[in-house]
């Protein structure tokens, strides 16, 4: 309504000498006359409301441009009701009085709950309102640092939390690409074992090979960095001795937090890996008290391995069966990269139905994965035919599917997988080939992403270098001041280009992410 | 823990008989300071708190080494002739971990994590440290001619990316042929073969390999025996296993020892490798239908360092050679203590150059210079001597006016022992007209103080006080 008003009093009071019902003939003297003194009226009509709009102005330090904003339309929208005795008459209180108004009941309210606070202040810490159940929580999440690396204060934020874990930081090596400035870029020729002592002390053995094996390209895979995470969790359990006075399960968290920061630093955390983890939390959190240490350790070594049966290598068969019912026979099938789920499928296809098909196993650079595939299935004895990416275009008129594998599948369906997958799967629809994604449930991620900018992996740039004719073509880059070398990890292909996914839950499109995540939910609490 | 360090400092020092005569070897002075201290310093920089010692004498009260580090001295007694790996075996029970053993002679700036991570990330059983040896510039007095960087020479076989030891041989070995067993080249069909390479005897050993020398009482040293022996089981099958089809011979040897196979000694269920090459997309070949590493338990790494100092103080020339290499290592180091000790009373502080190292109580005179020098404690050279290329122990008096080497010569050495009363001196002749060297060797019993004359054809000892 005021909005209204203020609009209408607005063309009126601009249109006003055209409306005037005093008649249309006037002269052009009086038309002045009559525009001077509505103006003049309309000052003294502000001059009033001003003063009773100001009381409630000072209090009001969220809107201050607001009031005044629509005020003087406010104004203008009842000056020249006013000023026209033929108009209706306006309400009682104008708009600019209704706020102040309220303005004045919202100062009340929030002084008194500023003297309850005060009250309960003293008390007891204050509890955040945030964690009580009744209240939803806050939507905005904090983004995690691993995105953030070009914003300093988030920066200096974990150079502090590495610090009181005593966990070296690693420092970021070469110029990035612009568009890419915010995720970390680390070089292999500089381990993080560089800055620690050698008998390492801090950090488990263990974890420490973990480390280098990671950020060395060793163990490489979302399958293979979980298992070997999982395994030397169970270590660390096992060499695990809970101080006195200290409860297991709040202490053993607080001793992992390190070697994961550590394992982080090395290579960033897979989803795999971080699903993994907070299971992990989450069982060592839930033990009950009641346990001594030894059965407790046992219990959670028992639930490690429950998972690691469960979630990955049933769930391997399980997928593994269901897609090779996909496979019929003289099928052309396509696949990328090295993904073991894809490779148990094909290999269990080949070995336990007699159907014949083919595979067209696509690579691409630098990390040339697709060899290792190659090798697996040759070794099983499939026919297999071997190309780079750029000649997908060529093969893809006689390939009735792709199969890819996934790194994890995003909240809104879109799947994350080794960079290139998203061009595969859009040449794919191009030619109208079935693309068919083999991805187990405990993958899934909470994360929404549309673009693969935001949350990426850059790997180290000096892969990029290729030595041909004993020449490095790209040796000297880090000289040349315009040149960044990008070695993207990741991508993330649109729901929109994948046909179905193929989990351990059965076969379901795309948009069911969501729903198996809930369903997820529900079971875990 | 991961690694027990152990030094071996029970070596004779076979090769250099004129100094460690009468000075244990690890006390033997390096830029001022015993030769112990640079290993042990290379493990405190890389942050250990511990370390295992073995010698032969009660050297620890010689010792005065100002270090944080706990050192655990093992003795063994004169008479027993103990190789390394005996030695190795001799302490045993004190190994938990897997063993970083080290040399007392290595003098070097290596950054000991990349030997370190070789070890850990391939979860390897060796790791070494090798350096691509150079000629010496200078000659040891006392020898004829220009000697081979290294004596006998070592074959060494690493694969295209140079850090995996596939082949090791020495030429004492070997006949007339170098012979290489055909599964190398099946599995690692690119070798390159160096020789020119300098074992720093700086070795990681997994515990297993300890438990293996415990049993296996045949061999005796590190170096000769236990690492080429590991070089070769890594492409020989278990004993179990073998089909006897290249290995006829050892496999009639091994038959006799079955239980000395080093394969039993292997723990399976600690191979954290295991699980993950099974889904990892890694491999370290290609071009065959192997899994990686060709599922070898045995391997056997190496790090080649290309720049830095690495040096083994075995023979003469090395230690001179060591001797010139030191200033710039400790300078590198960044001690606390300056090169020239605080003690020294120079006169003339601008005549010293910048890397030599004069040591506590010295007292230089005037119009003294001194070049690329090492001037032990309690010294006295008086004036207008210039000494260049020298190494000078402890205890000597230089009288005035003497120049104490020749400047495009080798070094000479002044040896007093305050204790025995020892001298040895080394110079060198030489003649200018023919340019030959002519070394000779005196023997002196005196007091430690002796004065030097200089004459047309050279430095010499001459009377001795």
């Amino acid at each position: 309504v005021g909005l209204e008003a203020s609009g209408g009093g607005a063309a009126r009071g601009r249109g006003c000498f055209t409306v005037c019902p005093q008649g249309p003939e006037l002269s052009r003297e009086e038309k002045l006359q009559l525009r001077k003194e509505k103006k003049q009226q309309k000052k003294k009509k502000r001059s009033e409301k001003g003063t009773a709009a100001e009381p409630p102005e000072p209090g009001t330090a969220a809107d201050p441009t607001q009031p005044r904003g629509e005020g003087p339309p406010a104004a203008l929208g009842g000056a020249p009701r006013t000023a026209h005795p033929g108009w209706e008459r306006p309400p009682a209180r104008s708009k600019a009085e209704l706020r102040a108004e309220r303005r004045a009941k919202q100062e009340a309210e929030r002084a008194q709950k500023q003297a309850k606070k005060a009250e309960l202040g003293q008390g007891a810490a204050p509890a955040k309102p945030r964690l009580t159940p009744t209240e939803a929580p806050s939507v905005v999440k904090r983004l995690p640092e691993h995105v953030q690396v070009d914003d300093p204060a988030a920066q200096r934020k974990l150079a502090k939390k590495l610090e009181r874990q005593q966990v070296p930081l690693r420092q970021d090596y070469g110029t990035k690409v612009n568009l890419f400035s915010h995720l970390h870029q680390y070089s292999r020729k500089k381990p993080l074992t560089q800055q620690m002592s050698i008998p390492s002390t801090v950090i488990h053995p263990a974890v420490v090979r973990l480390g280098l094996q990671y950020s060395q390209g060793i163990i490489n895979g979302s399958n293979a960095r979980c298992i070997a995470l999982l395994e030397v969790f169970k270590q660390l359990i096992r060499d695990y001795s809970t101080p006195p006075n200290e409860e297991l399960s709040r202490d053993l968290v607080a001793k992992l937090k390190p070697h994961i920061s550590f394992l982080n630093q090395c290579r960033p955390l897979s989803v795999s890996m971080g699903n993994a983890i907070k299971f992990l939390k989450k069982e060592i959190s839930c033990l009950p008290d009641t346990l001594r240490e030894e059965e407790a350790k046992e219990k959670l070594q028992g639930t490690i391995d429950n998972y690691l049966r469960e979630k990955i290598v049933l769930a391997a068969e399980a997928i593994s069966k269901s897609a090779f019912e996909k496979i019929n026979d003289n099928d052309v099938i396509l696949v990328y990269g090295c993904s073991s789920l894809v490779n148990r499928t094909l290999c269990d296809a080949h070995a336990q139905t007699d159907r014949t098909f083919r595979v067209i196993v696509v690579d691409s650079r630098p990390r040339l994965e697709g060899r290792e595939t190659l090798r697996r299935l040759v070794r099983h004895g499939i026919h297999c035919t071997y190309v780079m990416i750029n000649a997908i275009s060529y093969v893809l008129p006689e390939v009735s599917k792709v199969l890819l594998g996934a790194h994890a599948l995003l909240a809104n369906g879109s799947v994350m997988s080794r960079v290139g997958t998203s061009q595969i799967a859009l040449v794919s629809k191009a030619y109208n080939v079935p693309v068919l994604v083999c991805c187990e449930t405990y993958k899934f991620c909470e994360r929404v992403q549309t673009d693969s900018f935001v949350s990426n992996e850059l790997d180290d740039p000096d892969d990029l270098i290729v030595l041909r004719k004993g020449q490095a073509q790209l040796g000297g880059w880090a000289e040349n001041k315009s040149l960044r070398l990008l070695n993207l990890v990741y991508d993330v292909t649109p729901p929109d280009l994948v046909d179905l996914v193929i989990t351990d839950l059965g076969m379901i499109p795309c948009t069911s992410v969501p729903v198996v995540l809930r369903v997820k939910n529900v079971d875990q609490q | 823990m991961e690694f027990q360090a152990v030094v071996m400092a029970a070596g004779g020092g076979s090769r250099m008989t004129d100094l460690t005569s009468s000075i244990p070897k690890p006390l033997l002075p390096v830029g001022n300071r015993p030769l112990l201290w640079y290993p042990l310093n290379l493990l405190e920089r890389a942050g250990f708190e511990e370390v295992i010692v073995i010698t032969r004498k009660e050297i620890q009260k010689m010792l005065n080494l100002d270090t944080k580090m706990k050192l655990d001295f093992v003795y063994i007694s004169d008479n027993v002739d103990m190789g390394t790996a005996d030695s190795l075996r001799h302490i045993h029970q004190k190994i938990k971990t897997d063993v970083l053993v080290l040399s007392c002679d290595l003098i070097t700036d290596v950054d000991l994590y990349k030997v370190v991570d070789l070890f850990r990330t391939h979860d390897a059983t060796l790791s070494m440290l090798m350096k691509k040896a150079h000629e010496p510039t200078e000659v040891a007095p006392g020898q004829k001619g220009k000697k081979k960087p290294v004596e006998q020479r070592d074959f060494i076989g690493v694969d295209d990316t140079g850090k995996r030891l596939l082949f090791m041989a020495n030429e004492a070995d070997l006949d007339e042929e170098l012979v290489i067993k055909r599964s190398i080249l099946q599995k690692h069909p690119r070798m390159h073969i160096r020789t020119g390479l300098m074992d720093a005897h700086l070795y990681c050993l997994k515990k297993y390999v300890v438990d293996f020398l415990v049993e296996n009482r045949t061999i005796t040293s590190l170096r000769s025996e236990l690492i080429p022996h590991l070089v070769r089981k890594q492409f020989s099958s278990p004993t179990s296993l073998q089909q006897g089809l290249d290995n006829k011979e050892e496999g009639r040897k091994k038959k006799e020892q079955a239980s000395l196979d080093i394969y039993s000694f292997i723990k399976e269920d600690n191979s954290l490798l295991k699980p993950a090459p099974d889904n990892s997309c890694w491999n370290d070949h290609r071009g065959d239908m192997n899994e990686t590493l060709h599922e070898g338990k045995i391997r056997c790494y190496v790090h080649i360092m290309k720049e830095g100092l690495c040096c083994r103080v075995n023979t003469l020339a090395l230690y001179i050679e060591a001797n010139r290499q030191v200033p710039k290592l400790l300078l590198n180091l960044g001690l606390e203590e300056p090169l020239v000790h605080g003690s020294a009373q120079i006169t003339d502080r601008g005549m010293v150059g910048s890397d030599s190292i004069i040591g506590s109580s010295t007292q230089i005179g005037e119009k003294t210079s001194i070049k690329h020098s090492i001037i032990g404690s309690a010294c006295t050279i008086k004036d207008k001597v210039k000494i260049t290329n020298c190494i000078i122990m402890n205890s000597v008096t230089i009288e005035e006016g003497y120049v104490t080497s020749l400047y495009f010569g080798p070094l000479n050495l002044l040896f007093p022992f305050p204790d025995r009363f020892l001298v040895c001196v080394f110079f060198l002749l030489t003649d200018p007209q023919s340019e030959l060297l002519i070394a000779r060797k005196m023997f002196l019993r005196t007091k430690s103080e002796m004065s030097l004359k200089t004459n047309k054809h050279g430095t010499y000892a001459s009377e001795m006080v």
